[in-house]
């Protein structure tokens, strides 16, 4: 209803939005969400967790009832000295972190807590993380990373044939991680693996919305430069338009099963996997679909900008609206989808 | 194809073709058959299951991240022996009498050892020790697996008179190792491992450890068969069922004068060999690389469990062995002779002593002129030598396939630089967090779906149905693949690989958006919905594949350079974006265009999702019923604008076109436009 509606105004112009033109003000905010997010880095900055850090965590489930003393009691009876952390997480689970341990003080503190909460030894998680790990898998992860840029940037130049859709498409992907990441600082969730996880996927899913909208936006500045009908400028903010409802949609749908995740992770689980990829993955999808309309098209918008022969018809779409003035915006369907226009229904 | 359609019009002069769609929903059923077929049928006669394997953080169990580094020195682990270093865990894991575990290399640089179920601290700390291979002298072999015919001790001469034990170091033969200040003190024993080493019997290290202390012991694979309880850590107190390969307490009770000496042979030795059972896979599990002293002769197993040997004291370590490769054998013609062989290249120090061995034991009688190469405390290969071998270089040759010669070349390689593991993390997980876990996980995707499916149906209406169905067809394929790749592969399901999953229904569903939208630009241009379905296919086809493409490249690189849990996800991340791709192709597209022939979907009805009214076209649903077809938005747009041009700029309504009476003539073909409103 709504929504096919608003999809066929958009689509034939009869309804705009001036993505394009108002990118000033995108950039602007954008601009200045991406400073909070790189201050939010900083201060509070990122809550790694011990994956990162090296240590030991316990996990004792059901135990939450018994209350918290019990675990620092439990820890220090055979660890003296130490102020574990004991937190309540979902439904009644108790977490215990400390420095990292021995492997003798693992066994001893998981069976310690086993018998202070009254539960099956098998009822105790244990991890332990040497601290050399956490560096590993931070070079792991930027390494992934570094990987993961260099081939989608090939690919996006030899699927778009044009370095600027894949140099626009990439600046708004850093723009999505940053900003994400900075999210996540001031959520306070912490940083595991399951994190890196999430925020290697973002990659993938903020590309989608990108590659859609600039799928579209190649249709229109092709038949724009065939028919000379319309700026640069003007056949990519159509293309915004044309597909911002799929891309509220995709959106929509994509985030629903994230969100579920997210929720129950979240409120059932306490930390662990679930909360920690979908949470980086919930708020990604979010800024990687607004990072396309408002960042990522724009940005080809500039980048192509001063090219001779976007220039070029730019400057022959100007002439010929001055010859013959019309309505501008009547009929930006014609040529818009490369199908319309031409050919008689016989 | 049906032609008992209204013909349809081809714009810009491509005809519409018509593509085999009930083919295409064959092709699908056969993949989905021989898939589900594949499964069933390695479930009758193979051990495939129809549930997925469970990762340990849903099953419980304990996983253990080691990193092999060289021993000594600097020197990158290269990828061939992080895979003898996996086998080499392996074998120890297996040996320890543990089912169902798993080693595995991640990330190219780790070892990852799974193990469902509790694992006691002596087979933890069994796993991770260091690893060597060193090069000993046989004195004695035997069958593996039963007791051995007679007590090599008893052969022994002196080994029967420990009186004649002669306490004068002077006696002692010249040894490469200076064995001058041994004698007073045999805790001032030297550490450095030199070749040849045949340290005084005297000096045995009692800080060595003892095959009693060894946590080779853990329970013997009866054990946990006994007691169907785990065992616990007050097991690892508990000495050892079954003897195991050790090292003699006691001295000879001559020095021996070389490495090849039947002094060696002495009371304890004796002991060992008689009891040592090389067919209880315990005794298998090596891992005395790092511990076992090099100047003591080793009682042990070939690798295999079927030959037990005595060794002499290691005489030339992996260190001092520069290369192994495996080649065609050639005889003395230099013909080959269609068997393989394994050339063996030592350092300077490593030939001279590997010459000096050679010279020795070649006069010897079998099996004293064997030596034997011992890696992770097992034997992997003992042949005999005919003749001195001088010049550093050897070569093994026997009955070598390419492929055992290969592997053998391999393991002397791996052993040739000394690995000491370091631990990365070990976990201990619950199983009941785990089920906990795996429970809310499977509500988290059912929610999932529910919401999905729910703002498909207000979204596309009779067409949210499709969706259900293509997104139940996905699942099931995704099922299918996990069942097969549990099976095949060993995949196991992670919570982040249920992640992955629950994530996926998000983007299977996003191709069908893209399809469907493109679907619906295709009818506002005017297009009756068989030919929009088509069109808007081969449009929607390109950005669906693109945009799975970079997923699919997000899930091999993190799967590629995996960390952690990482894997799980990025697996099911790959598989779900594969399958999402044969969905939309081989399921939603040919159903839709097979629906578009329907008069519901095709006459575009109000709940159809196609609604060509609703969706702006012009292409209203009477052109379906009389077979006609209107002009298109664009045409009359066209026209306006001719009309405009004409009329000097008049131009009406600049959005969708005029807003004309709605009404079609009976059969007229009239051009009116219905207005958006």
């Amino acid at each position: 209803m709504g929504m096919a509606q608003l999809g066929n105004q958009l689509y034939t112009g009869e309804r705009s939005f001036d993505f394009v033109g108002r990118r000033k003000r995108s950039y602007l905010i954008s601009g200045a969400v991406f400073l909070l997010s790189l201050v939010l880095l900083v201060v509070p900055g990122l809550t790694f967790g011990i994956e990162f850090e090296g240590g030991s965590e316990f996990r004792v489930s059901g135990g939450a009832a018994a209350g918290e003393l019990v675990a620092e009691d439990a820890v220090q009876e055979v660890v003296p000295g130490t102020a574990p952390q004991v937190t309540t997480v979902g439904q009644g689970d108790v977490r215990v972190q400390t420095v990292e341990l021995d492997t003798a003080q693992l066994d001893e503190v998981r069976a310690s807590l086993a018998e202070a909460y009254d539960v099956p030894v098998s009822d105790v998680t244990s991890t332990s993380i040497g601290p050399s790990w956490g560096a590993n898998v931070t070079r792991q992860a930027l390494t992934a990373l570094v990987v993961f840029f260099a081939i989608v940037t090939l690919v996006m130049a030899v699927y778009f044939r044009a370095l600027a859709m894949a140099g626009a498409a990439m600046l708004a992907l850093v723009h999505d991680l940053v900003i994400s990441a900075g999210i996540y600082a001031l959520v306070g969730f912490e940083v595991t693996p399951a994190t890196v996880i999430g925020f290697l996927t973002i990659l993938g899913y903020s590309l989608y919305d990108t590659v859609v909208v600039f799928d579209k936006a190649r249709e229109n500045t092709d038949a724009a430069f065939r028919d000379r009908d319309r700026t640069f400028a003007e056949a990519a903010n159509l293309a915004i338009n044309q597909t911002v409802v799929r891309s509220i949609n995709t959106t929509v749908v994509a985030i629903l099963p994230v969100a579920a995740i997210l929720f129950i992770g979240d409120f059932l689980l306490g930390a662990g996997t679930l909360r920690d990829i979908s949470l980086a993955l919930f708020v990604g999808t979010i800024v990687g679909a607004a990072s396309s309309v408002f960042i990522a098209t724009p940005l080809l918008v500039d980048l192509r900008r001063r090219e001779r022969g976007v220039r070029a018809l730019d400057a022959a779409v100007a002439e010929r609206r001055a010859a013959a003035p019309e309505p501008v915006g009547a009929g930006p369907a014609g040529g818009a989808a490369g199908t319309g226009g031409a050919g008689g229904p016989a | 194809m049906s032609n008992d359609r209204p013909p349809q019009r081809a714009r810009r002069g491509a005809p519409v073709r018509r593509p085999h769609h009930g083919r295409t929903l064959g092709v699908l059923l056969l993949v989905a058959a021989l898939l589900f077929g594949a499964v069933g049928a390695g479930s009758i006669w193979s051990d495939a299951r129809w549930a997925p394997g469970l990762a340990l953080d849903l099953e419980g169990g304990t996983q253990v991240l080691l990193t092999p580094r060289p021993t000594a020195g600097g020197g990158e682990v290269t990828e061939d022996q992080l895979q003898q270093a996996r086998n080499i865990i392996e074998q120890r894991v297996n040996g320890t009498g543990i089912n169902e575990s798993e080693v595995s290399i991640q990330g190219g640089e780790n070892i990852v050892v799974s193990i469902p179920g509790e694992a006691t601290r002596a087979q933890l700390d069994l796993i991770s020790q260091s690893s060597q291979l060193s090069m000993r002298v046989v004195l004695v072999a035997a069958e593996g697996a039963p007791a051995p015919a007679g007590d090599p001790a008893a052969e022994d001469p002196a080994a029967g008179d420990p009186a004649a034990e002669p306490a004068d170091p002077a006696a002692e033969p010249a040894e490469p190792t200076d064995p001058a200040a041994e004698p007073a003190d045999p805790a001032a024993q030297p550490t450095d491992e030199a070749e040849g080493a045949a340290a005084p019997a005297a000096l045995r290290r009692d800080t060595a450890p003892e095959p009693a202390a060894e946590p080779t012991g853990a329970p013997a694979p009866a054990a946990p068969e006994a007691s169907p309880a785990p065992p616990t850590l007050a097991d690892v107190a508990t000495p050892r069922p079954t003897p195991g390969p050790g090292q003699p307490t006691d001295s000879p009770a001559t020095p021996p004068a070389d490495a090849s000496d039947q002094a060696w042979l002495t009371e304890d030795v004796g002991r060992l060999f008689t009891e040592l059972d090389c067919s209880d896979p315990a005794n298998l599990a090596g891992g005395t690389g790092g511990a076992e002293d090099p100047a003591l002769p080793l009682v042990t197993c070939s690798q295999d469990g079927s030959v037990k040997y005595v060794l002499g004291p290691a005489e030339i370590q992996g260190t001092q062995l520069t290369g192994s490769s495996a080649r065609q054998a050639v005889n003395q013609q230099g013909q080959p002779t269609g068997g393989w062989a394994v050339d063996l290249q030592f350092n300077s120090e490593g030939g001279d002593a590997f010459e000096a061995l050679t010279a020795r034991i070649s006069q010897l009688e079998p099996p004293r002129d064997q030596f034997a190469a011992v890696l992770d405390g097992l034997v992997v290969t003992a042949p005999s030598v005919s003749g001195t071998i001088p010049g550093g270089r050897a070569e093994i040759t026997g009955n070598f396939t390419q492929e055992s010669a290969d592997a053998l070349a391999q393991q002397l390689r791996f052993g040739a630089l000394p690995l000491s593991f370091d631990v990365q993390s070990e976990e201990q997980l619950s199983a009941t967090l785990g089920s906990e876990q795996l429970r809310n996980g499977i509500i988290a995707g059912l929610v999932g779906l529910a919401l999905v499916v729910a703002y498909f149906l207000i979204q596309y209406r009779a067409l949210g149905l499709v969706t259900v169905t293509a997104l139940v067809v996905a699942a099931l394929l995704n099922w299918g693949v996990i069942l097969l790749l549990s099976w095949l592969q060993g995949f196991r399901l992670s919570l982040a690989g249920v992640a992955g999953l629950i994530i996926a229904i998000g983007t299977t569903a996003d191709s069908f958006i893209i399809f469907f939208e493109r679907v619906r630009d295709e009818i506002r241009e005017g297009r009756v919905l068989a030919s929009a379905v088509e069109a808007g296919w081969r449009r929607a086809r390109r950005t669906i594949l693109i945009s799975n493409a970079v997923t699919f490249i997000s899930a091999v690189v993190l799967y590629v350079l995996a960390v952690g849990n990482v894997r799980g996800f990025a697996y099911t991340l790959g598989i779900t974006t594969v399958i999402d791709l044969v969905v939309v192709a081989l399921f939603t597209h040919p159903v839709v265009a097979l629906l578009a022939r329907t008069r519901f979907f095709g006459g575009g009805h109000k709940w159809s999702g196609f609604d060509p009214e609703h969706l702006g076209s012009v292409v209203a649903r009477s052109a379906w019923r009389h077979g006609q077809v209107r002009k298109t938005v664009a045409q009359l747009r066209a026209e306006e604008r001719e009309k405009a041009r004409a009329g000097a700029g008049g131009g009406g309504d600049p959005g969708g076109g005029s807003a004309d009476d709605g009404t079609a003539g009976p059969d007229g073909p009239a051009a009116s436009e219905r207005g958006n409103a």
